[in-house]
């Protein structure tokens, strides 16, 4: 195995943020999927699964790199600019009639926010490894962003009232 | 290697079941129970030392998506079993789920008197200002001038103050919570179990469904400007004078827990024996 330099405690707690990031945005994407199947939307649901996925991929990269246990307790909340990981879809996003495109409408937001939040770090005062691995992650956001837009074309955007239902749970 | 992340007894997973949540989606619930299982991590407690006890409503159907022993009473009734549970098994760690229709109406007696004894309980509310599981009619909390078709022109009733009638009433613990920031969510309730007495944890959960608006509640929440007190007058100055949005911890009190001696113990048939006429 290739030998690195020993990172600095900065580093690893910059690691540890970008692992919880991912497994906080892996744990969203999961309940997403799970209340899409419970309403029987399963094409935006197996979307959302996928989604979890390669965000767990994303986690489990960062554990290979800092030589972590394999399976780690989800480290401790951080406090993150806003209420949750700058990555995490917000939890009320989901419509029971939504389409594979608003789904990854939503994760073009994350994706976005993500490569905000680490080309933030990458241009502060941070320690050299922490802006390197920054910069090498916003870049890797950058990717993601343009692959998510990429997806999109591939999918019908919702034509005009894709909400509406006959049978609507509310009485207005 | 880097020092690794200190490993927990159990992760939030271990405390939910099989049972997937029936909850719409995008409803605020999801990230109470996924608040509720963080915390239950965090405390390092195990699902068979941990009792959910619910009365009826959404949020009510907690205690069947927790791998912990769970009871899913009557209406409005969560609170008098939760306290029978107690103070039979107090080394049960005891939490009670509940609604705003279902907490501050038909159980809002109870609430009065579960604040009063002070048992060591703590009751998460999960409010969104309206009766979803029926359709969307007006709770004790919903604003005098919601209109619906189920309340045309509003109800003109003044809203129920559950966070001041709590502390008025003698519950140990005031706090605030919102489920959109489930993580904050998880601290508060952790904190609430630590407390000693009954701690009483409003979270602010919107319905997606019958209250579209409230999804404008993110904006609007905030961290409480201030640190807890244990003057019960200066926190209900705070919470009558906040704007409904105050999150955090707002009253820690130190009152005498209500713990009576543990019955003596005894089988099904002495118990049997004990209720014959």
């Amino acid at each position: 195995m290739k030998t690195k330099p020993k990172p600095s405690t900065q580093y690893a707690d910059f690691m540890s943020r970008a692992y919880t990031m991912e497994l906080e945005a892996t744990e969203r994407y999961t309940q997403f999927a799970e209340q899409l199947e419970t309403h029987n939307n399963r094409e935006v649901a197996s979307l959302f699964r996928k989604l979890a996925e390669i965000e767990k991929l994303h986690a489990k990269r960062i554990l290979e790199e800092m030589q972590w246990p394999s399976v780690p307790a989800l480290a401790p909340a951080y406090a993150w600019e806003g209420a949750e990981g700058p990555e995490t879809a917000p939890f009320d996003s989901l419509h029971y009639l939504m389409q594979p495109w608003h789904a990854l409408e939503i994760a073009l937001h994350c994706e976005r926010e993500a490569q905000k939040y680490y080309a933030g770090i990458a241009a502060s005062r941070a320690p050299k490894p922490v802006r390197d691995a920054a910069r090498e992650m916003a870049a890797e956001e950058a990717e993601h962003v343009r692959l998510i837009k990429a997806w999109m074309t591939r999918v019908p955007k919702p034509e005009a009232g894709w909400d509406e239902d006959p049978d609507p749970p509310g009485v207005r | 290697m880097n020092a690794p992340m200190p490993a927990a007894a159990l992760q939030a997973k271990d405390f939910k079941s099989d049972y997937k949540p029936v909850w719409c989606p995008g409803c605020g619930d999801y990230s109470v129970l996924s608040a509720i299982t963080k915390a239950l991590a965090m405390l390092e407690l195990k699902p068979e030392n941990v009792a959910v006890v619910s009365g009826i409503g959404c949020s009510s159907r907690i205690p069947a998506y927790t791998s912990c022993y769970g009871f899913h009473g009557v209406h409005g009734r969560a609170l008098p079993a939760a306290t029978g549970l107690k103070v039979a098994r107090p080394e049960l760690t005891v939490l009670v789920a509940s609604g705003d229709g279902d907490g501050y109406s038909i159980g809002g007696n109870h609430f009065l008197h579960a604040c009063r004894r002070n048992v060591d309980l703590t009751y998460i509310v999960m409010d969104n200002h309206v009766y979803g599981m029926t359709k969307g009619q007006p709770s004790p909390t919903t604003e005098p001038d919601w209109r619906s078709k189920l309340a045309p022109g509003g109800t003109g009733v003044r809203e129920f103050h559950p966070l001041v009638i709590a502390l008025a009433s003698g519950a140990n613990f005031v706090a605030r919570a919102f489920s959109g920031d489930p993580n904050g969510c998880a601290a508060l309730i952790a904190e609430a179990v630590r407390h000693p007495g009954f701690s009483f944890l409003e979270v602010l959960s919107p319905c997606v469904t019958f209250r579209p608006d409230q999804r404008g509640w993110k904006e609007l929440v905030h961290p409480a400007p201030v640190a807890p007190t244990d003057d019960p007058a200066r926190a209900a100055r705070r919470i009558m004078t906040d704007d409904g949005f105050n999150i955090g911890v707002l009253y820690k009190g130190n009152r005498r827990v209500y713990a009576p001696p543990a019955a003596k113990g005894g089988t099904v048939a002495d118990l049997e024996k004990a209720f014959q006429l």
